[in-house]
């Protein structure tokens, strides 16, 4: 979970006169009474590789289409590099495509699948074939050129499908789950190998996924979407560390959520008197509300610390008792019950290796994070 | 439960016997020497010389093929073009109706198709003089209407199989929608064109009861002739054509079984 | 329109080309099904309205042109003949009752026998399957033929029954009614088992397990799981065989009797012996409605509560 790409030239979106490679004015799609993507607008920049993220039906492969040209917009805007792409078929875009199932020709070689795109432009037969295998040398799949789909694997699947969407050098690159037919050990190998072939091509890419780990992985910024709408559009570490309600805390990774209301609002600081911890919670920053407002605090569980013993001075405190243990090897994570009845998760990294956990089922802990940990959520 | 329970066997044997063995006399008594085709009279190759010299015959084989020929091609082409419509396009006004046009022949009794056929071809000569007496083009006509509906059904199934995403990727390298037909839409569903070919061929070949509506004295086909001559008894050149029938039959299926099951292979490796 | 940036209006006008292809690529078959299939039903209903005469076509025009007037008589006397004479009512349900009974025939061999296929090791079930497929793809007239071989009163059953010595004078099968149904089972037998095979290879076997293990013996657990699962196949099985012996034509004229009486043979007859076009086609016309009809109207809500179940 880093910003894998370097962000020394790169932070666009924080230049007010950067102009955005990529605009997406107001865009609502309805299918019949059924909206599925509503009112949503983006600025896109130029290398970026921006993840729009999402449970299933939220809208998000929708907008993807929507970019591609497959579905029209019912009202709003689409912008790509200063073109309005308004009455534009696919064939006509300045968009390539990899489709969740790689949708590769299962009557063509890996070859021709590649050079289909070219042909279409009418390119000569010489740059064609320069192209192609420049291409498959890219994306490590020289020799595979002559195979059908059905004799590649998976991996490689995916790799060629890679290939024939970037073959053409689009302006946009369009990817629908890329990584999802993939099993866990190749994802996370080829996640990396994706940013360094957006990297020594400087395409701009939008990725679709409702995988976190990956958007966290992959992007420069992502955009968190749910039922047709943007809630949230920021870099992973903005995402993570700073949701905005509590869909996008409870969505990306694993949250404790205590309920309360505002009982003093500083000028740098807010405490949230929450009834469900028991406890005058404090939070290092400000927000604009008024005292007695329903709020909530987002608390990480790797950020909460458990003890047996004392845990010096961190601005909150509880005990409680632990329920469950799951040891995941790399960390453990424990449910605790609080005396009031509400549960609690605590993921502590496993420091030391021991046979024997220190901590037990029905052991009283002393648990506290400190001031910085914890983000208050208005929505 | 793997094991089968002897009741299915039993059935499983009196069935494939029943299937079976009506073929298997056809062919052991077309080499009887005998003009009675159930009494053994020794063995002979006689009727299938006999068989060669029958222009009759003949003819009327030569008339079937090209007939079935012609119209499995047509029905291919029209069953396809039905099929892409009715899968492919969003809403248009006359969907429901092609779509029943389509479906119907296969539930309609062939008396009623041929009938239908041969009163809608005298209607139509006497309004405007075509198609100008009946024969081997008004059987190519009725044969490939309903033997568009029998490859509709397998183009169909196909079609709603068939990812669209490739065809979607195609329109996304560039390729517009009539070339994306031609490049990716037709080679995909190219086995299920095939299969709709052979059966429409077969059901051609095969079919009297429409044949004998729509054609004219010029042109039999080979069942019309076949039942005239089995409608007077049994008569052993018949038997042996029927196992010549059979045997191409067989060496046809066990080719494309073959063919089938090797690219099956190729694709699991 | 002339706001509009150039690329989009191309657009537009590659749009309504393209809407015009459309409409090429739909008429191609539309146009083709009207004038070969469903005007041609319109022509039908139109000559069984007309009556017999010796000419050509040999049936009276019902639109006349006559004393500046069109004059329509439409007669309605073939429908009434149909009622009157016993024969085609016989014939109706006759060809009813001959394929409602072969379908079972049909159901009652082709179920065990699609189950021992779906059951049998991969490989061995397509050989089994082809077996089941290849006399399909054989003359079906000449299998029909093979029956009277078989059946005749010197034919190869009674042949052998009485070279056994269970029989001493010959049955009589061929020209009866017998011999249709078993004309008719043989010949639409691979329509039955397919289908129930497509059902039955389908049936996950953990369900048959989950049945035993809660306790229910082998016959038990086939009629309250195996069979109701298989429902659906057994319905699209006794359609395929039922829809194309209802209208049969060869099988009774070959292996039948003169008193076996299918309104295919009745229609054929008519029409080429009788060469009554008008009586042929109200038998059509009555046929369509009485039997066609319903038939589709079943499919559609068969296919219809399918599609609602997936």
């Amino acid at each position: 979970m880093s910003e894998a790409i370097s962000m020394s030239d790169a932070r666009p979106w924080a230049d007010p006169t950067a102009a955005p490679f990529l605009q997406i004015k107001n865009v609502t799609k309805k299918f019949g009474d059924f909206t599925s993507v509503y009112d949503v607008s983006l600025d896109i920049y130029k290398g970026e590789i921006f993840c729009l993220l999402g449970g299933s039906g939220c809208g998000k492969s929708t907008l993807l289409r929507m970019l591609s040209g497959f579905e029209t917009p019912t009202s709003g805007q689409i912008i790509i590099d200063g073109q309005d792409q308004a009455g534009i078929a696919p064939y006509d875009r300045p968009t390539n495509m990899m489709f969740q199932s790689y949708a590769l020709f299962p009557h063509m070689t890996v070859e021709k699948n590649i050079a289909y795109g070219l042909k279409r432009d009418g390119l000569p037969k010489a740059e064609i074939a320069k192209r192609v295998s420049d291409i498959l040398s890219l994306v490590q799949m020289d020799g595979f050129a002559k195979r059908k789909p059905n004799q590649l694997s998976g991996g490689q699947r995916q790799r060629v499908a890679l290939a024939r969407s970037l073959v053409k050098k689009p302006k946009l690159l369009l990817l629908d789950e890329p990584l999802g037919a993939l099993d866990k050990k190749l994802r996370e190998e080829t996640q990396f190998e994706l940013i360094k072939i957006q990297e020594s091509l400087g395409v701009t890419f939008v990725v679709v996924t409702h995988d976190q780990e990956e958007a966290m992985t992959l992007s420069s910024r992502i955009g968190v979407m749910t039922a047709g709408e943007i809630v949230q559009v920021g870099t992973p570490r903005e995402i993570y560390e700073y949701p905005r309600n509590r869909f996008v805390a409870d969505f990306i990774g694993s949250v404790n959520i205590f309920e309360g209301r505002i009982a003093e609002d500083g000028e740098s600081h807010v405490i949230v008197a929450s009834h469900e911890a028991g406890l005058d919670i404090y939070v290092p920053h400000s927000i604009s509300g008024v005292i007695g407002q329903k709020v909530a605090v987002a608390v990480r569980p790797e950020k909460v610390q458990i003890s047996k013993g004392d845990l010096g001075n961190l601005r909150n405190k509880l005990t409680g008792t632990i329920d469950e243990i799951a040891y995941m090897g790399d960390a453990s994570v424990y449910q605790i019950r609080l005396d009031n009845g509400k549960r609690l998760r605590v993921t502590q990294t496993n420091l030391t290796r021991s046979e024997e956990s220190t901590l037990n089922y029905g052991d009283r802990v002393n648990l506290g994070w400190d001031g910085s940990a914890g983000v208050v959520v208005t929505s | 439960m793997k094991r089968k329970s002897r009741f299915l066997m039993i059935v499983g044997i009196l069935g494939f016997t029943f299937l079976y063995a009506p073929i298997l006399s056809l062919v052991i008594f077309s080499f009887n020497e005998s003009q009675l085709v159930t009494v053994w009279g020794g063995f002979s190759t006689k009727w299938y010389g006999e068989l060669f010299r029958d222009p009759q015959i003949l003819d009327a084989a030569w008339v079937s093929v090209r007939i079935a020929l012609a119209s499995a091609t047509l029905s291919v082409v029209i069953g396809t073009v039905a099929s892409f419509v009715l899968i492919r396009f969003q809403r248009f006004r006359s969907k429901t109706l092609l779509s029943m046009m389509i479906t119907a022949p296969l539930v309609m009794p062939e008396v009623i198709i041929g009938l239908s056929l041969l009163l809608m071809f005298v209607a139509m000569e006497g309004l405007i003089g075509w198609p100008g007496g009946r024969g081997i083009l008004t059987i190519i006509i009725a044969h490939s209407t309903f033997g568009a509906a029998y490859a509709a059904v397998i183009i169909q199934s196909r079609l709603v199989d068939m990812d669209l995403s490739i065809e979607e990727a195609a329109l996304d390298l560039g390729a517009r929608p009539v070339r994306v037909f031609f490049d990716v839409t037709l080679p995909v569903i190219a086995p299920a064109l095939m299969s709709g070919w052979l059966l429409a061929f077969t059901l051609s070949l095969d079919d009297l009861v429409i044949a004998s509506f729509v054609s004219g004295p010029g042109a039999s086909t080979l069942p019309m002739v076949i039942f005239s001559k089995v409608r007077l008894g049994v008569s052993p050149d018949v038997n042996a054509l029927a196992a010549i029938i059979i045997g191409v039959a067989s060496l046809g299926i066990i080719v494309a079984a073959l063919q089938v099951n090797r690219s099956n292979k190729m694709s699991q490796s | 329109m002339s706001s509009l940036p150039l690329g989009s209006r191309i657009g537009a006008l590659l749009g309504r080309m393209g809407l015009k292809g459309r409409v090429l690529v739909i008429a191609i078959p539309t146009v083709w099904l009207l004038i070969f299939f469903l005007i041609p039903f319109l022509v039908v209903a139109k000559i069984s309205f007309s009556v017999a005469a010796i000419a050509r076509p040999p049936y009276l025009p019902i639109v006349e042109w006559v004393d500046g007037f069109f004059r329509i008589s439409l007669n309605f006397g073939n429908y009434l003949f149909l009622l009157e004479d016993p024969l085609y009512v016989a014939a109706y349900l006759g060809s009813v009752k001959i394929a409602g009974v072969s379908t079972l025939i049909a159901l009652l061999i082709g179920y065990p026998m699609a189950y021992l296929i779906a059951r049998s090791e991969p490989d061995r079930r397509n050989l089994l399957l082809m077996l089941v497929v290849l006399p399909f793809w054989t003359s079906f007239l000449l299998r029909v033929y093979a029956w009277i071989g078989f059946l005749k009163g010197n034919g190869v059953i009674n042949n052998l029954l009485i070279g056994i010595g269970i029989i001493d004078e010959p049955l009589v099968m061929l020209q009866t009614d017998f011999a249709v149904y078993v004309g008719i089972v043989y010949t639409y037998l691979p329509f039955m088992i397919l289908p129930l095979y497509a059902n039955l290879v389908k049936l996950d076997e953990a369900y048959l397990e989950a049945s035993a293990d809660l306790g229910a013996r082998p016959i038990t657990t086939f009629f309250t799981v195996t069979l109701p699962l298989s429902l659906s196949g057994i319905i699209a099985g006794c359609m395929l065989v039922f829809i194309p012996a209802v209208g049969e034509f060869v099988i009774p004229a070959l292996l039948g009797g003169p008193d076996t009486l299918m309104i295919g043979q009745v229609l054929w007859n008519e029409f080429f012996s009788n060469r009554d076009w008008p009586i042929a086609s109200a038998v059509a016309i009555v046929m369509l409605f009485v039997l066609v009809i319903p038939i589709m109207l079943l499919r559609w809500a068969q296919s219809a509560s399918e599609g609602e179940n997936q």
